[in-house]
């Protein structure tokens, strides 16, 4: 495809996941409280869409992952949350 | 496909689907025994393939204990060891979803007793790698594991839920890798199609997620579809949905296709 077909078929699309993300953050900065290790991890991900390098869709998802090689002792609970808490 | 309605096995023989491959999965809520896996698989390899030729749907699966279950292992020994009773059932494809959860080391163990069944029963694998934060640690250790039995043929593998941070790694060892489609987390279509377009692998498949869960069952006909808005040539389509996983499937003699 040509840049332009790749922005006719995806630009509205990814325009408006853009300013969805926008009003996330106008909505966390609304809320009471702290944020948790998932608002870093999601400002790192961040980060990688400035880059001008290809290969960021895989930069983003290095940001939210566990970059730790052992296993660990026990599985308390099933479920993961999107993000690694860094512990 | 045995959370669904029988609204998704017509929609999907609509769509052209030719066959359905069920793994075995985790159900939403732990199995409070091993006669719970019986009746499960049971199921698998009995009332579903009935229910799916209604339709006339050819149903294949695959037998495990899911590794959202595998933190029981002396749970998993019992259930790996009614396995044998099934693995000759004619639907039965291999050994699957095997895999890691949340990467801990009695999940390792399991997946370690379920790669040796598959080894000793010559059996086809289907990996599940863990979810998001926890994938590509998982997937690092899997293809550790994997790669530690050398009974093991990565050809006769396939390491599923791909996404961008880990396919090269799966297809360097020499594995296949299926990307699951899904609406909220895993792949995105289009994803996968940027996937398939960096990697243009003979090693690639698509699936779509059909459980208890928000997943389309159509999930990869409507990717074909935003195959074609791309302007990929129907042979290539062909080949990704339909050649590729029947190419991977049809190692296991048991697995035919409608003429």
């Amino acid at each position: 495809m040509t840049r332009q077909q790749v922005l006719d078929l995806y630009f509205m699309e990814s325009r408006f996941k853009l300013v969805e993300i926008a009003a996330f953050l106008d909505r966390v900065d609304r809320g009471d409280g702290k944020a948790d290790f998932r608002l870093d991890a999601f400002r790192k991900g961040m980060k990688e869409l400035g880059g001008k390098k290809p290969g960021r869709a895989k930069k983003v998802l290095l940001a939210f992952s566990d970059p730790t090689k052992k296993p660990i002792a026990k599985a308390h609970g099933k479920g993961a949350c999107g993000a690694w808490p860094g512990k | 496909m045995v959370s669904r309605t029988t609204d998704d096995y017509q929609d999907m023989v609509t769509a052209g689907c030719a066959a359905v491959c069920e793994p075995a999965f985790w159900a939403g809520y732990d199995r409070s025994g091993v006669q719970g896996f019986h009746d499960y698989f049971c199921q698998l390899t009995d009332y579903e393939p009935k229910r799916a030729a209604k339709f006339g749907l050819p149903h294949y699966t695959w037998l495990c204990i899911n590794p959202k279950e595998s933190e029981d292992v002396n749970l998993a020994e019992e259930v790996i060891g009614i396995i044998p009773q099934f693995i000759d059932k004619p639907n039965v494809l291999g050994i699957g979803e095997i895999g890691l959860n949340k990467n801990s080391r009695n999940e390792m163990k399991v997946l370690e007793m379920h790669v040796d069944l598959a080894a000793r029963t010559n059996s086809l694998i289907l990996v599940h790698t863990p979810h998001l934060e926890d994938k590509l640690k998982g997937t690092r250790l899997i293809l550790d594991v994997l790669r530690s039995d050398k009974r093991i043929r990565p050809e006769r593998c396939i390491i599923d839920h791909v996404e961008e941070h880990t396919v090269g790694m799966v297809l360097d060892a020499g594995f296949w890798a299926g990307m699951t489609l899904y609406p909220e987390s895993k792949c995105s279509p289009a994803r996968a199609i940027d996937i398939i377009e960096n990697y243009a692998n003979e090693r690639l498949w698509m699936n779509s997620a059909c459980d208890w869960g928000v997943s389309v069952p159509l999930a990869v006909p409507r990717t074909a579809l935003e195959m074609r808005r791309r302007g990929h040539n129907p042979e290539f389509i062909d080949k990704m949905i339909y050649q590729n996983p029947a190419r991977f499937m049809g190692q296991c003699p048991k697995f035919k296709l409608p003429v």
